[in-house]
């Protein structure tokens, strides 16, 4: 029991080790190709990057970051892509950036906001769940239209004289008030955004749910097996509405950081991207709540470093190719370490009761 | 699986029956003697020369080809496609290769037309389509991966009478299989594997298959016969009028199940016999509420769930032993202790309020696996590590452990080894002892005779006709699934009936089902026909084999 419980440690440990050697490798040999020093760039990023003011960049970068993985784990431990966290968080956002900016809310401003949001994104990715379950629509399909309907829906409300105030060049909501600020970890540098103790509940409430509930195992068993999951009891349609509206409420959080902590307003400069960033982490993190983080991290790290490998004369694509060549490196080194735990496991549960056979053999040999 | 001390001799132009229970490690051999798995020790000669196969393409340069379980056929090309596909040096892909088709088709009496579809054909055409694939590469040995576990007894008849024509011109074949009735009828030699080593050899004339079933499992072999009826008044599943219709894949909508009555009461087993694609499964899926019926009412102990979700139906006591097991039963990647949970996430001992209480899951699992003699190494194994059986032996030692009611039992013991279907059957007669009622389907009709208190037969989405199982044969039962008799089944004292149905012997002749694909050619001898061994020839060839798997230390890692 316990070698087993071992071999799987090994086993999960074996495939981001080898995803990371092998992206290693590549990455050196297309850094190699253009007639750069590898090793030198790697030396400037882990310099770079091990600085105190790029550490607080990079936890600030990663937390909407992690959220944004959760939103699409949620999706993925089900099947379901979720391709549309982009569209959702940034819809979310607006409408949150629109009530803190119109509405004295006083001290329940940034809880109100954070409701609204999350009510947003689920609103948002729901219209895709429902799609799927009565018109059998592909929520591939339908979330990545999504996106494309609330960035012009936000562009339609995001005019001056509609929703948003004009300033110099910059079309934006309305300033939070005070009270919407949300609170800061001060450091020599610059602060951290508070929001990242959300990040870690929401880390923790992924988990929770998703390994500890009755909720989470069906949710599971539909990832796990459609079929097996109605034969079971679990309503695969309700499921797939359900998961999808956690996802968008998740998906809502994403754009909060940013909101609440720098910009206090929604604006034409809110950045975007970060939920198909969601997509590359969850992947590399494996949907696991910590692997994510990691992830999450990972990715700040590099999107820090890769600025300043620009100024060492890299091309600043290069870091473009890094994250590209880690997710599939990720992607088919966990395909083959799990193909190969499976063989190994069915090897050894074969021989393990030959074992048991061959002992009990023996007696019967004698008879 | 380990492979070990394993002797086979098998003489050219011979049916060589290769029997075993699952898991006993007959597919270890044959992926050996096909190149695809290495020996650690031992020979392998073919025609007296000792060879070494690296791969599957050693193996068919040798005249070795095999026919897997499951078809490897790409239905959107044609047979003339498929036949050729990695083959394409041979004789071309043009009409050199499909004149070669017709040739190999006609001289071994396969019928395989070679521009039709594969996704148009059946089953039974599929495969006989794999085995001109094989012959098509020049194999003078065949071998058959459990060929007889997709098809109904017809085409079972059929595919024996390809056999003796492959056999009639020279080649050899090695048939595996854990159905003792049809190597008994096919096979001019018999070898028994038991835990990953032959045990002994049998000739099909001298041996009965209980001889050979007690050969396979190395102990006394228990039959399905329930006598002592334990059937009360009290009914507990009563089906009134029930109407389903579905709409198939053409779009067109039909009725599957139609004016569905009966009661099981406490302590019944009902049997429901009928010709795959009848409306059983669609029957199941009615009760289990995975389909919503038309019309009809459903009462389970005295409660009305015609419409009820199919988890408050589990809850509310019904246990499931589906049909297809990989696709309804288990999460296949999963742990064990996790697909113990499924089915039953609402229930003690797997949660509590609405959290997993995933230690007492565990606990509970490794109690499953020790009753129900689940042979696992460990509960944090997949699902899909287990055999047949073993998968088959955690998902009723689930559903009991939740005292059902009502037990749903779709062919529960299909592709399952004699060892663990005798456990199956005690543990269905157990329960239907303490007062449970049990829906039984089953294709294996001494199964079904042996196990039921009632007989009910299916046909076309109707209930046609009702049979004793004291008094009834699986011959007559088999004309009324065909729908050529209905009503009331009486058994009728003309001569004795045909063949003696024992242990294993299953096939349920002169039934023609209508909805399964048909062999174009008719069968006119039936496998059941006692064995002919045909004359002896003089040129022998042998394999040999030898093969040690005991490792070292057991562990990789």
């Amino acid at each position: 029991m316990k070698k087993i419980d071992k071999n799987k440690l090994i086993l999960g440990l074996a495939a981001p080790v080898l995803a990371i050697v092998a992206a290693f490798i590549i990455t050196s040999a297309i850094i190699g190709a253009t007639g750069k020093d590898p090793f030198h760039a790697y030396q400037v990023m882990v310099d770079f990057g091990s600085k105190a003011d790029s550490q607080v960049w990079i936890i600030n970068k990663a937390t909407p970051y992690y959220l944004s993985a959760l939103a699409v784990a949620v999706g993925f431990r089900m099947n379901l892509f979720n391709i549309g966290v982009d569209g959702q968080y940034r819809i979310a956002a607006f409408f949150a950036a629109v009530v803190g900016g119109y509405f004295t809310l006083g001290p329940v401003a940034i809880p109100v906001m954070i409701i609204v949001a999350m009510v947003v994104g689920a609103i948002w990715a729901g219209i895709a769940g429902l799609l799927k379950t009565t018109r059998g629509v592909s929520e591939v399909i339908s979330t990545i239209m999504l996106n494309s309907i609330g960035a012009s829906l936000i562009g339609y409300f995001l005019q001056d004289g509609r929703l948003a105030k004009k300033e110099g060049n910059l079309i934006h909501t309305p300033y939070l008030p005070g009270s919407a600020h949300f609170f800061e970890f001060p450091t020599q540098t610059k602060p951290i955004y508070g929001f990242v103790v959300i990040a870690v509940i929401a880390g923790v409430a992924y988990w929770f749910l998703l390994g500890r509930t009755r909720f989470g195992f069906d949710l599971r068993t539909v990832g796990q097996s459609e079929s097996a999951a109605q034969a079971s009891g679990v309503s695969v349609k309700r499921m797939v509405i359900t998961s999808m509206l956690i996802s968008g409420a998740m998906a809502g959080l994403v754009g909060m950081p940013t909101l609440l902590g720098v910009s206090y307003n929604y604006g034409t400069d809110f950045p975007t991207g970060i939920g198909f960033t969601g997509i590359a982490i969850a992947l590399l993190g494996r949907n696991h709540p910590i692997g994510m983080a990691l992830g999450a991290l990972l990715w700040g790290f590099l999107d820090r470093t890769g600025t300043q490998l620009e100024f060492e004369g890299y091309a600043q694509e290069i870091v473009g190719v890094i994250q590209g060549v880690i997710i599939l490196c990720v992607v088919i080194a966990y395909e083959l370490v799990r193909r190969y735990g499976l063989k190994i496991q069915q090897r050894k549960v074969g021989e393990e009761l030959a074992a048991q056979a061959s002992k009990s053999d023996k007696a019967e040999a004698a008879a | 699986m380990a492979n070990h001390d394993i002797h086979l001799t098998v003489r050219k132009g011979t049916v060589h029956a290769l029997c075993g229970e699952n898991g006993a490690g007959k597919s270890t051999l044959m992926k050996i003697l096909y190149g695809m798995q290495k020996p650690d020790e031992g020979t392998i000669k073919l025609d007296g020369e000792q060879v070494s196969l690296h791969s599957p393409a050693d193996a068919i340069a040798r005249g070795i080809g095999m026919v897997h379980q499951h078809f490897m056929l790409a239905d959107n090309l044609t047979v003339l496609e498929n036949v050729v596909l990695g083959a394409e040096k041979l004789y071309g892909i043009g009409n050199k290769a499909r004149a070669k088709i017709k040739e190999i088709s006609d001289a071994y009496g396969l019928g395989v037309r070679p521009d039709v579809l594969v996704e148009d054909l059946g089953v039974a055409d599929r495969q006989r389509v794999e085995i001109l694939k094989v012959l098509y590469r020049g194999a003078r040995t065949l071998i058959l991966d459990e060929p007889t576990a997709v098809l109904v007894p017809q085409e079972v008849d059929a595919l024996f009478d390809n056999l003796r024509e492959l056999k009639s011109e020279g080649l050899t074949v090695i048939f595996i299989s854990h159905k003792l009735g049809e190597v008994l009828s096919v096979a001019d030699d018999i070898t028994v594997i038991r835990r990953g080593t032959t045990v002994g050899t049998a000739v099909p004339s001298e041996t009965t298959p209980k001889q050979l079933a007690e050969l396979m499992v190395g102990e006394e072999l228990p039959s399905p016969e329930t006598r002592e009826s334990t059937v009360t008044d009290v009914p507990m599943l009563t089906v009134e009028g029930l109407r389903l219709s579905a709409t198939d894949s053409d779009g067109a909508v039909r009725t599957v199940l139609d004016g569905i009555e009966f009661t099981i009461h406490k302590g019944e087993v009902l049997g429901l016999a009928g010709v795959e694609g009848n409306g059983q499964a669609e029957l199941v899926e009615a009760i289990m509420g995975m389909r919503d019926p038309d019309a009809g009412t459903i009462t389970l102990d005295g409660a009305e769930i015609t419409h009820l979700a199919t988890r408050k139906r589990r809850e509310g006591g019904i246990g499931y032993i589906p049909e297809d097991r990989h696709r309804h039963g288990l999460l296949l990647e999963a742990p064990l202790w996790e697909n113990r949970i499924l089915g039953h996430v609402t229930e003690a001992p797997n949660s509590k309020g609405g959290l997993l209480d995933n230690k007492a899951a565990r606990a509970d699992t490794e109690r499953i696996v020790r009753e129900y003699d689940v042979r696992t190494p460990g509960i944090e194994v997949t699902a899909a590590s287990l055999s047949g059986g073993n998968q088959q032996k955690l998902i009723v030692g689930r559903e009991m452990s939740h005292h059902p009611k009502l037990l749903i039992a779709a062919h529960p013991t299909r592709g399952v080894d004699v060892g663990a279907q005798a456990q199956i059957w005690d543990q269905i007669r157990e329960a239907r002892r303490e007062g449970l009622a049990v829906l039984l389907i089953s294709a294996d009709l001494d199964e079904l005779i042996g196990l039921s208190d009632t007989l009910r037969v299916m046909f076309r989405g109707r209930l046609v006709a009702d049979a004793d199982p004291a008094t009834i044969t699986p011959e007559e039962l088999g004309s009324a699934m065909t729908g050529a008799a209905s009503g009331h089944l009486e058994h009728h004292e003309e001569g004795t009936p045909p063949g003696a149905d024992e242990g294993e012997g299953k096939n349920s002749p002169e039934s023609e089902p209508e909805s399964s694909p048909k062999a174009e050619k008719d069968q006119k001898n039936s496998p059941r026909n006692s064995p002919k061994n045909s004359p002896k020839r003089e040129k022998k060839s042998s394999k040999n084999q030898k093969n040690s798997g005991k490792r070292e230390g057991g562990d990789e890692k």
